[in-house]
């Protein structure tokens, strides 16, 4: 337990570095806030609409994948655990491949659908 | 050290200790980049600021930043904006904390700290995307949406190539990979390791894999509406992640602390197992055009993830085989 008191101190520290560098900053930097500063940048020209717009739908598809491969690593962690229990013996294997397996036909069967171009 | 009550004076000494090499190996690998890609270049680099081959630079660059104007544009979402680059910084340094440096050296000996270092270090991508949406900018957001595709992709070869490895020392501690570590494992776990180095690069958007900022295309991507201070910390987190990398490289495929010499050098072999291959991230920076967006994904999904999982079956079999 006590090994997270220290991480939580060095997040603190690093909030502090942060904190602390742009009060410094503040002190140091110059004000100048003309309003033409402030415009959102657009390779020089004025900028037009709004910088928050509707995206296309293939950042979802990705993202799908990922999480479906991700919560399928988040239970190969555990396996390292167990991996080398004379008990358990090829029996771990199989499990493991059979579950791996499903997910990389699926991997198969999205990239074989045109979901893993990203044009 | 983890059961053993930790007086105020050591907790604050530890995080001191991280802080400091997290200012000071970012900025010699920042100096080392300077020069490296200078040579590589047919150039000098910096050769002025501190008088001996510009040693000086990044402080002069530093104090360049400081003194710079604070600009939040009127239409980004102000709160986000503003924190942003401590969300891309603070990370690494929380991840650094859990890196066992030398036996027995290890700033936080959390249990299971490979995968504590893959969260962590997977939070700071965030500080990208945060910044991409909160710029309120056109160039911003695609460059944001980059960067989270990337992530993805690029995540998952990453963690099935430490997973490969916790496999194979049958630990999640980086401290029980190091003593599992034997030479066989440079032929066995090599595939990893260069899933490994390849998807750190990029998890840290650097070119061969610089689509999200692609200055030729969204001027810098997400960090287009920065300047000063702020986008000066996006860089720190850049050269942080190198570090960072590095060493995990060294801990996790290279044995860490081990060599042949007494065991008080054990710190010294992992920053001499780490150079090289903060060296080797630096040079393909300057050897390889970057990769389009769309062949950056095809080489995560369709190149590293398969290795990765072959990978992941080889050391399996091994194991349970042995």
């Amino acid at each position: 337990m006590s090994a997270y008191v220290i991480v939580g101190s060095v997040t603190l520290a690093g909030i502090l570095l942060f904190v602390l560098a742009m009060a410094a900053r503040s002190l140091v930097a110059p004000r100048v806030g003309r309003p033409v500063t402030l415009t959102t940048y657009e390779s020089g020209v004025d900028p037009i609409g709004q910088g928050w717009a509707q995206t296309n739908v293939r950042y979802f598809v990705y993202a799908f994948l990922y999480v479906i491969f991700a919560v399928d690593a988040v239970y190969l962690f555990p396996w390292a655990y167990v991996i080398g229990d004379p008990e358990l013996g090829p029996v771990s294997l199989v499990e493991i491949a059979v579950f791996i397996g499903i997910i990389l036909i699926g991997l198969l069967h999205a990239a074989r659908r045109g979901l893993l171009r990203w044009v | 050290m983890t059961g053993l009550d930790l007086t105020v004076v050591e907790i604050v000494l530890r995080s001191a200790a991280v802080l400091a090499a997290f200012l000071v190996l970012p900025l010699l690998v920042g100096q080392m980049e300077h020069k490296v890609m200078g040579h590589m270049q047919g150039r000098l680099g910096p050769m002025y600021a501190g008088g001996f081959h510009g040693w000086a630079q990044l402080v002069a660059d530093g104090v360049k930043f400081i003194q710079k104007e604070d600009l939040t544009p009127a239409a980004a979402d102000r709160r986000l904006f503003r924190i942003a680059p401590a969300l891309a910084l603070v990370p690494y340094l929380v991840a650094m904390a859990v890196v066992p440096v030398h036996p027995g050296w290890v700033a936080a000996d959390v249990p299971a700290s490979a995968l504590f270092v893959l969260v962590a270090s997977g939070v700071s991508i965030l500080g990208m995307l945060v910044a991409g949406w909160a710029s309120a900018n056109k160039y911003s957001l695609i460059g944001g949406m980059r960067s989270a595709a990337q992530l993805l992709a690029y995540e998952l070869p990453l963690v099935l190539a430490v997973a490969s490895v916790c496999l194979a020392a049958g630990t999640l501690s980086l401290t029980g990979i190091i003593d599992a570590w034997s030479p066989v494992w440079l032929l066995w776990q090599l595939p990893a390791a260069l899933v490994f180095l390849v998807a750190a690069v990029a998890e840290l958007n650097r070119p061969p894999f610089d689509m999200p900022i692609a200055d030729a295309e969204i001027v810098m991507g997400p960090f287009t509406e920065y300047g000063g201070l702020r986008f000066a910390f996006f860089l720190l987190a850049e050269y942080a992640g190198i570090v960072l990398f590095s060493v995990l490289f060294a801990v996790l495929f290279l044995g860490g602390w081990r060599g042949p010499a007494p065991a008080w050098t054990g710190w010294l072999w992992t920053l001499l197992k780490a150079l090289p291959v903060a060296f080797l991230i630096i040079w393909m920076r300057v050897a390889w055009p970057r990769l389009r967006e769309d062949q950056l994904q095809r080489l995560a999904w369709l190149g590293l993830v398969p290795v990765a999982l072959g990978q992941l079956a080889l050391t399996a079999v091994v194991v349970v085989a042995l």
